[in-house]
């Protein structure tokens, strides 16, 4: 059954779940990573961590696996503190970093089971659950070959399953499928998912990306220059903006402007980048747009209706899109180069 | 079980099987000390007329440096190797298993050990085959066998502290012309008390790399000569003691895990 809210702090301290309360890290010679953050994550539950890139996701990721320590605040993984039980958090948990950082010289198979050594796997269980879970990612032909021959996605997969060897009971992926073909991603999220429904996996997801973390994610909290902005289930969220927007494209670049004053009339305007948008107000519909169109011979291509994303609720709580925001990060770096 | 004792083996294991799949990491420590040999014993084999000179091979002589020199070699190799995982991010990797600190540089190190051998290994047979007499006999061998392997564990911590220390393989690059000084302003090429020019006998006096290779020389052309065995062995398990330290320092600041 899917978890769909967060339990008390009790429930989940001595269970698989994960707690963090007013987390903070900062850089020597940078803003807050992240800035006082608090979540819950329910045993069993995939929480799914939304943000641009640079909102403070991996760092976040970077403390609750034991890599970082914060700079204030507590986080407890599987019931143990990150600071003050390190080693324990680590035999609990899996992880897969944003980069799958692997060695092109080791086959697929050498690395299981290197990693299944470090991780005290016993010597009898080693290649068994590495045949095993070459084999559940895909890869059974393609363990005795150097990774150097690997594709993106391959690499991604043999990653996953070195996060696995040790049957951890928590799992973080920090933008698993963050370059991968559309292929590849499903049959990534297929995993994760399996591994919720089949072993009981917690899974701790950041990702960039809307529809990973509405297909995938029993909730989603959504994170912004080291802030939460928003948390719950991807449809409460969603519900809480309420109300659909209208886009509309026109025919003439030239009458972009006039559109969106058109368009006014029946709602606020959303900042967008490809098309006219308006967030409709209570009581209207498309039909009623459609009319007017036709009335004033508005020159439009195409209109469309759209339910609340996830971005429209970025864009709620932020004022940004995720897109917008992850292109003023990437200025920002840019900036920070330069100088 | 203490698992810690694998996970040593296993480090080692994959240093070992990165190098062997690295033709280019492995050939050049077997081979250029060598063609130095050669080249050296060739242009220099009339200093063996030298009044004093401690042979009448020249080749028996030069034998040492090889020692020293892939040594080097292995340091670089060693550093470079753990500069680019902490580059790649497979030091990461390390760190979220249940990896002791001590077991991944004690593991890194075991395998540079290895390789330490196995160079040894050749630049004897080389030495046999091209006729050289060993004077300490086989039990000398095994005594320069391991000396081979106390050389490479400390120029290899050497190697590790570097990387730990910078984590980047450029570094490391850039100190190897430092390293390949101390060989050359050594008694590598001659005896000390035959160095003709003054600053440089004053320098190859205080080089401690001049005497590990006469402790190795010793070893193949003089027999038991106790002081020049425990001046070789001193300074490279005093070098080896340091550079373990301070890699082992380097480590704890490098992996930041809590």
């Amino acid at each position: 059954m899917r978890q769909t809210g967060a339990g008390s702090v009790a429930a989940v301290e001595g269970d698989n779940g994960i707690v963090v309360e007013q987390l903070v890290r900062e850089y020597r010679k940078g803003p807050r990573a992240v800035d006082g953050i608090d979540l819950q994550v329910q045993p069993g539950e995939i929480y799914g961590f939304l943000g641009p890139n640079g909102a403070g996701k991996s760092t976040t990721v970077h403390v609750l696996t034991t890599l970082l320590p914060p700079t204030s605040g507590t986080a407890r993984v599987g019931g143990h503190d990150v600071v003050k039980e390190g080693p324990k958090v680590r035999s609990l948990i899996g992880v897969a970093l944003q980069e799958a950082a692997l060695d092109p010289l080791l086959t697929g198979r050498d690395h299981l089971r290197l990693q299944a050594t470090l991780q005290g796997v016993g010597k009898e269980q080693r290649k068994p659950r590495a045949d095993d879970l070459l084999e559940r990612v895909g890869l059974a032909d393609a363990g005795d070959r150097k990774v150097s021959g690997y594709s993106g996605g391959m690499k991604r997969r043999l990653d996953l399953a070195l996060a696995l060897i040790h049957q951890p009971r928590i799992l973080f992926l920090d933008e698993p499928t963050t370059g991968l073909d559309p292929q590849s991603r499903t049959a990534l999220w297929e995993e994760v998912a399996r591994l919720r429904r089949e072993d009981a996996v917690t899974v701790f997801l950041t990702t960039q990306y809307l529809e990973e973390a509405d297909v995938l994610a029993d909730r989603v909290g959504i994170i912004d220059q080291g802030k939460i902005v928003a948390e719950g289930t991807p449809a409460a969220l969603k519900a809480e903006i309420g109300r659909p927007s209208v886009h509309a494209i026109p025919r003439r670049d030239e009458d972009r402007p006039a559109i969106a004053q058109f368009l006014l009339q029946f709602g606020e305007p959303l900042a967008t980048t490809r098309d006219v948008a308006v967030r409709l107000r209570n009581g209207l519909g498309l039909t009623d747009i459609v009319r007017a169109v036709d009335q004033d011979g508005v020159d439009i291509v195409d209109i469309e209706l759209r339910a609340p994303t996830l971005d429209d609720v970025f864009l709620a709580k932020t004022g940004r899109t995720l897109e917008g925001a992850a292109e003023e990060a990437e200025a920002e770096q840019q900036e920070k180069r330069v100088r | 079980m203490n698992v810690a004792w694998p996970q040593v083996g296993a480090i080692a294991r994959r240093s070992l099987v990165r190098t062997a799949r690295q033709p280019a990491s492995v050939i050049p420590p077997l081979v250029f000390p060598v063609a130095l040999m050669a080249v050296n014993a060739g242009g220099l084999r009339s200093s063996v007329d030298l009044p004093g000179f401690p042979t009448d091979s020249f080749l028996a002589f030069a034998l040492a440096v090889p020692f020293i020199q892939g040594a080097l070699f292995s340091t670089m190799n060693a550093g470079a190797d753990l500069a680019r995982d902490i580059q790649t991010g497979f030091v990461n990797r390390l760190s979220l298993t249940a990896l002791r600190d001590w077991a991944l540089l004690t593991g890194q190190l075991a395998g540079v050990v290895v390789l330490g051998v196995v160079q040894v290994l050749f630049y004897l047979s080389v030495g046999l085959a091209a006729g050289v007499d060993f004077a300490s006999g086989p039990l000398g061998i095994l005594v320069l066998i391991l000396y081979g392997a106390i050389v490479a564990l400390s120029f290899g911590a050497l190697g590790a502290w570097l990387a730990f220390r910078t984590g980047s393989g450029e570094s490391i690059q850039a100190l190897f012309p430092v390293l390949f000084v101390f060989l050359f302003i050594s008694s590598m090429n001659a005896p000390r008390n035959l160095i003709g020019v003054g600053w440089f006998r004053v320098a190859a006096t205080l080089n401690p790399v001049s005497y590990m290779i006469e402790c190795v020389r010793s070893l193949i052309i003089t027999g038991w000569d106790w002081q020049a065995l425990a001046l070789g062995f001193g300074f490279v398990i005093a070098l080896g003691l340091v550079s373990m330290t301070l890699a082992a320092r380097a480590l704890r600041t490098r992996l930041t895990r809590t």
